[in-house]
């Protein structure tokens, strides 16, 4: 059980120069299995992004390391892909070529040109976006473009899914609906994944654990629950679900007892988290 | 429509000619709303100009020719834009492609360096911190005040004209190119760097079309301060194109010959935007204006 796929070791993040620094992870230690889906919750500006950046190699730690599959991770790399909240398509390729991109680059020497077209298709099939292959970014909807940075970053094959609240900036029924399309790609790729996310409920039903962040500044990982639902889940069925509800009490009560934001924050973190995540990344 | 096919079977006269009578009045109804917004007004507001015009001008003593008085002089130049009868006496169209072709001289090389420059001053701050204040500095000068300089240097009036062209259109390339390089959103350069793209595939998939609706707005000004640029330098340095040919004809009095050579530079100036216009359009994808 024990194979630390990938551990973070006492990861420390500090932010500016000398007199004006702010020390924002402060020794965060996470070991994931392969196969596991973690979700990390925690208050805005805890520092979430911070960390899925650093294992994804695009900021480096102040201090500590992480390691996935054995080696150490010092830069950014194709075996660790992100979603993105803003799903960060390139505006000027098509959906297809978005994801050729992508699989022409990591699969240069692996597979041949009609392997490579086919592993790009079967994917964007997978996210059921076949119909829109010659579309652009700016011509389908925001629960497309998701879908299609999805299949992107499935069709690295990567060792680690890196998702930085991939449906926050989604109506609730295309959210649900995608959780759901990932849920069934979970259960059919077996990926490991590491999902940023704001909602309970998201965080409940996708998850094996829920990783739950102190507040920032020097947040770090306050608690985890493991979330032993059998799968596969059925968001229905579970909403009365006795055990389900009890996760569920269990991230509300971290998040609204235990880490209580002392002053009110600024902006309901769930209601607006575009432009502060997207800022912050900037 | 399949409804008013089975609708039709019943009654095929009444049923059928209802709906189509309907679509082509409201096919009409659009052909006429675009022709009073689009075509009215820029023919009722030209049409009141001339005629104002004509008013103005056919008064005994008038300074400036009429438009019929105009179109009368200047018959001859219109119905044949292509005569040559040697030397400097050639047709409209010969002079305005003389000065085309000055253009694409000048206009070209100042891509092609214009966006070499560009990309190297929004990658490197330290080539940004060196060159932009000469930048600055060297676009203010008018384009006139190169000429002198260029003719010395040239000895010849084409390549001098040319080289105006260049240094004129030069300035907004640079600049709008190296904005555009600068301002590469952190998601796209992300995406690069998961990839691992090569420093070449970086340039070609990612900063270039990342940087392009700038590019193509600088492209745009410049090809229009180009066309500014020339036919000013043509008054200058003489032989064939349409600047000498304004310059000739104030010379010999023939105002109506420059009322129809302002008519030419306009249109053509119109035209070489909407083409930059086009092709960025086409380029970007859309992506830009
Ligand atoms: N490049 C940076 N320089 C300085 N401070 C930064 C930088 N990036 C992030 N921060 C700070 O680090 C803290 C954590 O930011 P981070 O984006 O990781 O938060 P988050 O938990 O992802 O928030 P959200 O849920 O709103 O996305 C914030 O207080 C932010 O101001
Ligand atoms: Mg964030």
């Amino acid at each position: 059980m024990n194979n630390r796929y990938l551990s973070v070791d006492s990861v420390d993040k500090v932010f500016g120069t000398e007199p004006n620094t702010t020390r924002v992870l402060d020794k965060v230690n996470l070991t994931v299995e392969k196969g596991e889906y973690i979700s990390i919750i925690g208050h805005s500006g805890c520092g979430k992004s911070t960390l899925l950046n650093i294992i994804a190699g695009l900021h480096t730690a102040s201090s500590g390391y992480v390691i996935l599959d054995g080696k150490e991770v010092n830069a950014p790399g194709p075996d660790r892909s992100l979603v993105f909240q803003n799903h960060s398509l390139l505006p000027w390729l098509t959906v297809y070529e978005n994801v050729t991109l992508a699989v022409n680059k990591v699969f240069k020497n692996k597979k041949n040109a009609t392997e490579r077209k086919a592993w790009a298709l079967k994917n964007l099939e997978m996210v059921g976006m076949s119909h829109a292959l010659n579309r652009l970014p700016s011509e389908i909807s925001g629960g497309m473009k998701q879908r299609v940075g999805i299949a992107r970053a499935l069709a690295m094959e990567p060792k680690l899914l890196l998702l930085d609240e991939p449906f926050g900036a989604l109506d609730a029924l295309t959210r649900a609906h995608l959780q759901d399309e990932v849920m069934r790609i979970q259960a059919e790729l077996n990926n490991t994944v590491l999902m940023i996310t704001h909602d309970v409920d998201e965080a409940v039903l996708l998850s094996d654990r829920i990783v739950m962040m102190t507040n920032g500044p020097e947040a770090t990982i306050g608690e985890i629950l493991d979330i032993r639902l059998p799968r596969p889940r059925d968001r229905i069925a579970l909403a009365d679900n006795p055990e389900y509800n009890h996760y569920r009490r269990e991230v509300l009560r971290f998040l609204h007892e235990k880490q209580r934001k002392v002053a009110p924050l600024p902006k309901a973190d769930k209601a607006n988290p575009v432009p502060q995540a997207s800022a912050k990344r900037a | 429509m399949s409804e008013s096919k089975t609708l039709a079977v019943s009654s095929p006269v009444a049923r059928l000619q209802l709906p189509s009578a309907e679509t082509l009045a409201q096919h009409g109804r659009r052909v006429g709303r675009f022709f009073l917004r689009q075509i009215v007004p820029p023919v009722v507001v030209i049409g009141a100009l001339l005629l104002l015009w004509e008013v103005l001008c056919s008064r005994p003593g008038a300074m400036l020719p009429a438009p019929s008085q105009m179109l009368d002089d200047t018959w001859e130049l219109i119905v044949n834009p292509f005569y040559d009868y040697g030397g400097n006496d050639v047709g409209m169209g010969w002079q305005v492609l003389a000065s085309l072709e000055r253009v694409a001289y000048g206009y070209s090389l100042a891509v092609i360096v214009g966006v070499a420059l560009g990309v190297l001053v929004g990658k490197s701050t330290w080539a940004m911190r060196g060159l932009d204040p000469l930048f600055q500095v060297l676009r203010t000068v008018p384009p006139l005040a190169w000429l002198p300089i260029s003719l010395a240097a040239f000895q010849a009036s084409n390549p001098s004209a040319i080289f105006v062209i260049f240094i004129t259109a030069i300035w907004p390339i640079i600049i709008n190119t190296s904005v555009g390089v600068r301002n590469i959103p952190e998601d796209y350069r992300n995406v690069a760097r998961v990839l691992r793209l090569n420093g070449f595939e970086n340039f070609t998939k990612i900063m270039l079309p990342a940087a392009a609706p700038y590019v193509f707005s600088g492209l745009r000004i410049g090809i229009g301060l180009s066309w500014l640029a020339i036919v000013a330098a043509e008054m200058l340095i003489g032989g064939v194109g349409i600047g000498f040919f304004i310059w000739d004809a104030w010379n010999a009095s023939q105002i109506s010959d420059i009322v129809l050579a302002l008519i030419y530079v306009g249109l053509v100036g119109y035209a070489l935007d909407a083409l930059v216009g086009l092709v960025g359009k086409r380029v970007t994808r859309g992506t830009a204006s």
